[in-house]
């Protein structure tokens, strides 16, 4: 019920990002989601992808500073207010949301959210009625 | 282990007799051998049988590393050119290189000091010594192979650079002692990982580590990834080489070869001596050289020295405390800084590596430290919030040490330049010259 996200350490320079992009399709790796938090100095780029532990290995590899980390993938409805009700429930369970970002597949919505109590966030959506990403879902579809 | 009792043990009145006859002889040689000595001795008003021993030796001129230069290549030399059979160079910090030149006595001193060396270090004719300082000009390589030799060790003569190549060799023919500089052993060890090699897998049990300024903390760490004792060797070309001074087993300070180096801790501004236990600057009289036999050397390395005994049984005067050289000080903003100090304050922070680059300019006529840390995967958190937590915290920590501020940069792995030998850890862009 939660997801395994890759996410790498990054200098803000010119070519880094392609440096990874590069390294995942040369061993084939499809990215699901992508997000990127910089700062003046560095970034984290996060992702979702269909094979974690090759892509792990090929950039830890190539020397890069990576790590996974668990994640909750919210399916939401891919109209008006379907993000805004599903927080609802999350502010209400008093859940701090450390980062999230979206992203659209086939005609459905998800969100990935990395909150302070991951478990407690899966419980909630769950008992709310949403549905939460498995890990490998996305290949499928 | 000891290898020569006799010269190591010696009761220090008879070392000094030795001593005081060796230093005679020095400065008869240097009067008549060597114009730029005789001239020196000349102008302080110096005759050779005035000199009766070495409590005399805060009268006699110092020799500089300028001095070298200006000499350059063989002007300190105290033979003809047809005596030396070896000559080797160190690189100069500014311009020309220092040259060393050794007879086949000074060679078979050098071989003597290094068996010392090694012993101390608990290495025998039963190891596999593994070279990885540079054969050539620099007096690393075949300074060790040689003392490593004569104690009937198995040399492995693999010099520096090719380091999978290295790794392999270790490994293959059981290496179990591991001779390079510090910065090099944690390159090794780093490597090691990124070819999945265990380090538990090789059978090395000492490291003879030297050549550049390390830390304790820096230690702890290599003994911890290489699983070995690491032992601190101290030498340069100026002087012989590695094995001027090295470390025993008890790890209390490194024994100097007194009876070859006569070693005084001076004021580096006054050049007087200061008491045992007092930081100065360490000089040095290669009493028993032929070659180039240098009067009171200055080494430019600040450090403390005692003469009491140590557990070991050596008599020889011990340097304590390594504190950096009077000449890799930099004075940022007013205030003194030694690169090892900020080495100390990464270490101490566990999740950071010793792999870092400070780098000084002035900008506006404000001095600016940059600190470059890389980043390893131990703490590298997906958070934003811990990774700007972790480089507030290194700037605290340098700032309570240092008394300036610092910026902090992180970078990532294997982005700051690490040559196989020595670690460039300053980049000073300030022009304080002409």
């Amino acid at each position: 019920m939660l997801l395994k996200q890759l996410s790498v350490f990054l200098e803000n320079r010119p070519g880094r990002i392609t440096q990874v992009t590069k390294v995942l399709d040369e061993i084939g790796v499809n990215i699901s989601a992508f997000s990127i938090a910089d700062t003046s100095d560095f970034g984290i780029l996060r992702m979702i992808v269909d094979n974690i532990d090759a892509a792990l290995q090929a950039l830890k590899a190539q020397g890069f500073s990576v790590r996974t980390t668990q994640v909750v993938g919210l399916v939401v409805p891919h109209q008006p207010g379907g993000m805004h009700q599903a927080l609802e429930h999350v502010d209400k369970a008093g859940i701090e949301i450390e980062y999230m970002y979206a992203f659209a597949y086939n005609s459905k919505a998800a969100v990935i959210i990395k909150a302070d109590d991951t478990l407690k966030l899966v419980n909630v959506l769950t008992e709310s009625g949403y549905h939460v990403l498995q890990e490998g879902e996305l290949m499928h579809e | 282990m000891i290898w020569n009792e006799h010269a190591e043990c010696m009761d220090r009145e008879q070392l000094l007799r030795l001593q005081n006859e060796r230093l005679r002889n020095m400065v008869s040689r240097l009067y008549y051998n060597v114009p730029f000595y005789r001239k020196k001795f000349q102008e302080a008003g110096i005759n050779p049988g005035d000199i009766t021993g070495i409590d005399q030796l805060k009268d006699l001129p110092t020799t500089k590393k300028q001095d070298l230069r200006d000499n350059y290549p063989f002007g300190l030399f105290a033979v003809p050119q047809s005596e030396i059979v070896r000559l080797h160079a160190s690189s100069g910090t500014t311009g020309k290189p220092t040259v060393g030149g050794y007879t086949r006595a000074d060679l078979r001193t050098w071989s003597e000091v290094v068996a010392r060396s090694l012993y101390a270090a608990g290495v025998d004719k039963n190891d596999i010594v593994h070279v990885s300082y540079g054969y050539g000009l620099f007096t690393g390589g075949l300074g060790i192979h040689q003392g490593a030799q004569k104690i009937g060790a198995t040399v492995i003569p693999a010099s520096g650079g090719n380091t999978k190549k290295q790794i392999q060799i270790m490994h293959d023919f059981g290496s179990t002692v591991l001779a390079c500089t510090p910065s090099y052993a944690l390159y090794l060890a780093d490597t090691m990982k990124e070819m999945g090699m265990d380090p538990s897998e090789l059978k090395l049990r000492r490291g003879i580590f030297g050549a550049e300024p390390w830390t304790e903390e820096m230690r702890k760490e290599i003994e911890a990834k290489l699983h070995l004792k690491a032992m601190d060797i101290y030498g340069l070309t100026e002087v012989m080489g590695p094995g001027v001074a090295m470390e025993c087993e008890h790890q209390q300070g490194l024994h100097i070869f007194e009876d070859h180096f006569i070693p005084e801790i001076v004021d580096p501004v006054t050049l007087q001596p200061v008491p045992y236990g007092q930081v100065g600057e360490l000089v040095f009289s290669a009493v028993t050289k032929e070659g180039m036999p240098l009067l009171r050397y200055r080494t430019r390395d600040l450090t403390t020295m005692t003469i009491e005994k140590c557990t070991c049984g050596r008599t020889l005067a011990r340097l304590t405390k390594f504190l950096g050289r009077s000449d890799d000080m930099l004075i940022i903003r007013g205030v003194n800084v030694f690169p090892s100090q900020i080495e100390s304050v990464l270490l101490e922070m566990s999740e950071t590596e010793p792999h870092y680059q400070l780098i000084v300019d002035r900008i506006n006529n404000l001095d600016i430290l940059e600190i470059c840390v890389e980043v390893n995967e131990a703490f590298f958190s997906d958070e934003i919030r811990q990774m700007e937590g972790l480089a507030k915290k290194i700037k605290a920590n340098i700032e309570s040490v240092l008394g300036i501020s610092a910026k902090i940069k992180l970078v990532e792995p294997k982005t700051i330049e690490r040559s196989e030998g020595k670690a460039k850890r300053v980049i000073d862009r300030r022009k304080l010259i002409d």
